[in-house]
C-alpha cells in the first residue's frame, strides 16, 4: 500500500512538471539547431561512459570483496568520495592529475615521451568513469557479499578452479546487479552537462542537458526544453526495458548470514588483486588529493557565511535521505513481495531520466498560482532531493530485497511476521548494509544538488554549493575551493557515518 | 516569565514596524547578495535615505520573470545583461523609467527610456605576464598564436561573456567571423559552461589566456597584489557590456522604485560599484573613480552592436561559432 503510494508520488512528481513544461509552452515543439548531434554525442558518450565503469568495477570489486587488508574500510569509503564531488572541483581535480601540466604529462615529459591531451571523447569518458566508477564498484560489493559464503564453501570443497567459480557463482550474480549498475550509470552520463563540455573540449561535447540549459535560461523556449527533456526520459525508459530483459535473479538460496569471510584465492590471482586495487586507488585518489591540496590553504580565510551556508546543507541532505531511504524501502518491498512488481519498478526509473532544470521549471509553473514559490522552496527542495535520488537507493535496496522475501518471506508470514516486528526482526538485519550506503549516497548527492531550485531561490539563506558558486564568481577562487573541500569533507563523513551504520547493523 | 514578555514585546513591534515599512522587492542575480557581491551596501546604502524595506530576491532573473508574468512579486529588477534586454523590453513587463541620463559616463550613447545601466565593463583576454611574455597584441595576432598557447571560453549557449565573446568577434570580422574561429580553433584550449569554470582553469595554470573583462585584473591588483595578470588591449576595439536596472510595470511601490533607480545614478552608489562588483561605475566622472581604478588599462575604441542587430543574428552567430569548432 505505501510502496503504491510511494511510486504514485513519484510519478506524480516527474511526469506532471513535465506536462506542466509543455503546457505552459503551449504551441508545437521544434528541435533547435544541433540538437540532433548532442542527442547522438550524448548516448555515445554515456554508452562507452557506462560500459568502461562497469567493465572497470568487476575486477575491483571482486578483489575488494575477497581481499582483507588494513586499511581497506577506509579505501572502500574513500574511493566513494569522487560521486559527490561538485562539478567543477571534480573537473579541476582531473585536470591537476591528467591536464596540460598536470601530473601526467609531467611524468611523461621527464621520461621524454609526448604529452597526452585530456580534451576530447577520451576526456569526457574519463571524467565519468573518475565519478561512478566508485558507485559501480560499491554496488557489485553489495553483490558479492550477498552471495552466501556457504556456496562458496561449498563450491571450494568441491574443488572449483577460478572459472568454474566465475560461471556458477560470480556470473549469476553479475547477471542480476550489473544490468542495474549499467543502466544507473548509463542514465547519470546522460544527464551530465557542464563535466562533458569541459573535458571534451567545447562544442562537440554538446550534451542534451546543455541544449535544455540554454532552451530554458537563454532562449526561453519552453516547448524546446520539454522536448528535449522528453527525449531524456525516452532514452532512459529504452535502456532500462533493455537491461532488465537481460537481467535474471540469481537466486542463490538462503545462507546462514555468518560473517565468513570469502575465499582468497593465492599465486596469480592475489597478485592480479592487488593491481586492481592498487590502481583504482591511485586513479580515484590521485585527483583528489589534488582537490584537497587546492582547498586547504583557503580553509583558514573561509568567511563566516560559509558555516551558516553548511549548517543549512547538512539539515536539508538529512532530512532528504530519511525521506528518500524511507520511499525507496516501501517501494523496495512491495516490488519484492512481487505485487504490481512490474509497474513498480518503472516508477523507480523515472527520476533517473529527469532533467533537474525542466523538474524546476515545471514545478514552478505548477507551484505559483497556489503561493509564492519562494516560501515552497524547503518542501519543494526535499522533495525533489528524495525523488531524485529515490532510484539509486532502490536499486540497492531492490536485489537483497527480492534475496530476503524469497528466503524467508514465507516463514515470515508463517510466524505471522507482520509491520513494525517484520521490519525490526527481518527487513532491517537483512536490508541494513545496503540502507546506510544507500542513506549515505542519497545525503552526498542531497549535499551537492544544485539547479533545481534555482527558480525557487528567494530571501532565504543560500547552501554551501551556491557559496561555492558565488566566491568562484567573485574571483575567490582559493576561499571557493577551500568551502567546496568542506563540502566534500563533510558530505564524506556524513556517507560514512551513514554507511558505517549499515554495516554494523547488518547481520551478514 | 519576564524575558518571555519581553520577547513578545519586541516581537510586537517587529511586526507593527514591519506593517508600517513598505517593502520594495528587488530581484537581482544571484551574486548579487553575497558578501562579495554589491547587495549588501546597497541595501544599507538605500535603506537609510527610503525609510523603507529593500528585500532582495536572488536567483535566475530573465526564466523567473517570464514565468511569473503579471503575478511577479518585484518592483525592481537590477542585473540584467545587456544581451538580454530586447528579450525583457519584449515581456512588456517593464515601465520607462522617466529619469535623465545626463549623468551617464559611459563610453556608448545610451538613449534607453526603460533599462539604465548601474556599471559597465568590457570582454578582454586575460592572460599572466609570468607565462606569456608577449601576448598577442591584436587580432591579427590572436589568430596567429604560437603553436601550443591555449586559451579557454566560455559557450555562448549558456554564457553572458560567451555570448559576448562571440557577438565581438562578429563586430570585428563580419563576413570573416567563421574564418577567425576556424583559425583559433586549434588553441582553444576547452569551452566551459560559465565565467567562473574557464578562470579557474585559468588561475590553475591550466590555460594561457582566458576569456574575461577587461576589470579583472583590478580585482588582482587591489584585493590580491598580484600584477602580473593583464588585460591583452586590441586596436580593433572591445565589446562593451553593461548591467541594468529596470522598473516593474505593475509595481505596488511605483514612487520606491522609482526612488531606487534615481539613486542608482547617485555618487554614493556608484562610489560602491568596483570595489563590490569589479565593473567600472556607469555614472562617474574618470577623476572620482575609486583609487587605482583611474589606472587600470582601457582600451581607446569600445564595440557594441545594438540590440535589434544583436538580438537578430544571435542564433546565426552562434551556430557559425559551433559549426567552425565542431571540425
Amino acid at each position: 500500500m505505501i510502496g503504491i503510494g510511494v511510486a504514485t508520488f513519484v510519478a506524480a512528481l516527474t511526469l506532471l512538471p513535465l506536462g506542466a513544461v509543455f503546457l505552459r509552452a503551449g504551441g508545437w515543439p521544434a528541435f533547435g539547431p544541433g540538437d540532433w548531434d548532442a542527442v547522438v554525442f550524448t548516448v555515445q558518450q554515456a554508452l562507452v561512459s557506462a560500459l568502461v565503469s562497469c567493465v572497470l568495477a568487476v575486477p575491483v570489486a571482486r578483489a575488494l570483496a575477497r581481499r582483507r587488508f588494513r586499511g581497506r574500510g577506509l579505501l572502500i569509503a574513500l574511493m566513494g568520495a569522487p560521486f559527490i564531488l561538485p562539478v567543477i572541483v571534480a573537473v579541476l581535480g582531473l585536470v591537476a592529475v591528467f591536464g596540460r601540466s598536470g601530473l601526467v604529462n609531467d611524468v611523461l615529459g621527464a621520461l621524454g615521451l609526448p604529452a597526452v591531451t585530456i580534451y576530447g571523447f577520451g576526456g569526457v569518458v574519463l571524467a565519468h568513469v573518475f565519478l561512478n566508477l566508485p558507485l559501480a564498484v560499491r554496488m557489485l560489493l553489495l553483490g558479492w557479499q550477498a552471495i552466501p559464503a556457504e556456496r562458496f564453501r561449498l563450491a571450494e570443497s568441491l574443488g572449483f578452479g577460478p572459472f568454474a567459480l566465475l560461471w556458477h557463482l560470480e556470473r549469476p550474480m553479475l547477471r542480476a546487479v550489473l544490468p542495474g549498475v549499467f543502466v544507473v550509470i548509463f542514465v547519470i552520463c546522460l544527464t551530465s552537462f557542464a563535466v562533458a563540455l569541459t573535458l571534451g573540449g567545447g562544442p562537440r561535447a554538446t550534451t542534451v542537458e546543455l541544449a535544455i540549459y540554454q532552451a530554458v535560461k537563454f532562449d526561453f523556449d519552453l516547448g524546446r526544453a520539454g522536448l528535449l527533456a522528453a527525449v531524456q526520459f525516452g532514452l532512459c525508459l529504452l535502456t532500462a526495458a533493455v537491461a532488465w530483459r537481460w537481467a535474471a535473479p540469481a537466486a542463490f538460496g538462503a545462507g546462514l548470514g555468518r560473517a565468513v569471510p570469502l575465499p582468497a584465492p593465492g599465486g596469480w590471482r592475489r597478485w592480479g588483486d592487488g593491481l586492481a586495487i592498487a590502481l583504482a586507488a591511485a586513479f580515484l585518489l590521485v585527483p583528489l588529493g589534488a582537490v584537497v591540496a587546492r582547498g586547504v590553504p583557503g580553509l583558514m580565510a573561509l568567511p563566516p557565511t560559509v558555516w551558516e551556508a553548511l549548517a543549512r546543507s547538512v539539515s536539508v541532505a538529512l532530512i532528504s535521505g530519511v525521506v528518500t531511504v524511507a520511499a525507496a524501502l516501501a517501494l523496495a518491498l512491495a516490488v519484492a513481495r512481487g505485487r504490481f512488481a512490474r509497474g513498480l519498478d518503472a516508477v523507480a526509473v523515472l527520476p533517473l531520466a529527469t532533467s533537474g532544470l525542466v523538474l524546476g521549471v515545471g514545478l514552478f509553473v505548477m507551484v505559483q498560482p497556489v503561493m509564492i514559490p519562494s516560501r515552497a522552496a524547503l518542501p519543494v527542495t526535499v522533495a525533489v532531493n528524495a525523488v531524485l535520488t529515490l532510484p539509486f537507493v532502490y536499486r540497492l535496496l531492490l536485489p537483497q530485497a527480492r534475496d530476503m522475501q524469497a528466503d524467508y518471506g514465507r516463514l515470515a508470514a508463517a510466524l505471522g511476521l507482520r509491520g513494525w516486528a517484520r521490519l525490526r526482526w527481518l527487513v532491517l538485519p537483512r536490508l541494513a548494509r545496503p540502507m546506510g550506503l544507500g542513506a549515505g549516497i542519497s545525503v552526498a548527492f542531497s549535499m551537492g544538488d544544485l539547479g533545481v531550485i534555482a527558480l525557487f531561490a528567494g530571501d532565504q539563506g543560500a547552501t554551501l554549493p551556491l557559496v561555492v558558486q558565488r566566491l568562484m564568481g567573485a574571483y575567490r577562487m582559493d576561499q571557493a575551493m577551500a568551502a567546496a573541500l568542506l563540502l566534500v569533507g563533510v558530505s564524506f563523513a556524513l556517507f560514512w557515518a551513514l554507511d558505517t551504520w549499515g554495516r554494523r547493523h547488518a547481520a551478514a | 516569565m519576564k524575558t518571555s514578555i519581553i520577547a513578545a514585546g519586541v516581537a510586537l513591534t517587529a511586526t507593527m514596524a514591519a506593517a508600517e515599512t513598505p517593502v520594495l522587492t528587488v530581484y537581482a542575480g544571484d551574486y548579487f547578495t553575497s558578501e562579495w557581491g554589491p547587495g549588501p551596501a546597497i541595501e544599507s546604502g538605500f535603506e537609510a535615505i527610503c525609510a523603507c524595506d529593500l528585500q532582495f530576491s536572488t536567483g535566475d532573473l530573465l526564466p523567473r520573470l517570464m514565468l511569473e508574468g503579471a503575478n511577479t512579486q518585484a518592483d525592481v529588477v537590477i542585473g540584467l545583461t545587456t544581451d538580454v534586454l530586447a528579450r525583457a523590453r519584449a515581456s512588456g513587463m517593464f515601465a520607462p523609467h522617466g529619469q535623465d541620463l545626463s549623468a551617464l559616463t559611459l563610453p556608448i550613447a545610451w538613449p534607453d527610456e526603460t533599462f539604465i545601466p548601474f556599471n559597465w565593463g568590457h570582454t578582454a583576454f586575460i592572460y599572466d605576464e609570468t607565462r606569456m611574455a608577449t601576448p598577442p597584441a591584436d587580432f591579427a595576432a590572436l589568430r596567429i598564436l604560437p603553436e601550443g598557447v591555449k586559451v579557454v571560453i566560455q559557450d555562448p549557449r549558456t554564457s553572458i561573456s560567451g555570448l559576448a565573446l562571440v557577438l565581438w568577434v562578429k563586430a570585428v570580422f563580419g563576413d570573416q567571423a567563421g574564418a577567425f574561429w576556424a583559425d583559433l580553433a586549434p588553441h582553444i584550449l576547452t569551452v566551459t559552461k560559465d565565467w567562473s569554470e574557464s578562470y579557474g582553469l585559468f588561475t590553475d595554470g591550466e590555460a594561457d589566456m582566458v576569456l574575461s573583462y577587461t576589470t579583472s585584473p583590478a580585482y588582482h591588483m587591489m584585493a590580491e597584489n598580484d600584477l602580473t595578470k593583464k588585460a591583452a588591449i586590441f586596436p580593433e576595439g572591445h565589446y562593451f557590456m553593461a548591467e541594468t536596472v529596470g522598473k516593474i510595470a505593475a509595481t505596488d511601490q511605483p514612487a520606491l522604485a522609482d526612488q531606487f533607480i534615481a539613486w542608482v545614478l547617485t555618487q554614493e552608489f556608484q562610489k560602491a560599484i568596483p570595489a563590490a562588483n569589479w565593473s567600472l561605475p556607469s555614472a562617474l566622472p574618470l577623476d572620482q573613480w575609486p583609487a587605482g581604478w583611474a589606472d587600470l588599462p582601457l582600451p581607446e575604441k569600445v564595440l557594441f552592436l545594438s540590440e535589434d542587430e544583436a538580438e537578430s543574428m544571435r542564433t546565426a552567430v552562434i551556430e557559425e561559432w559551433r559549426a567552425a569548432l565542431s571540425q
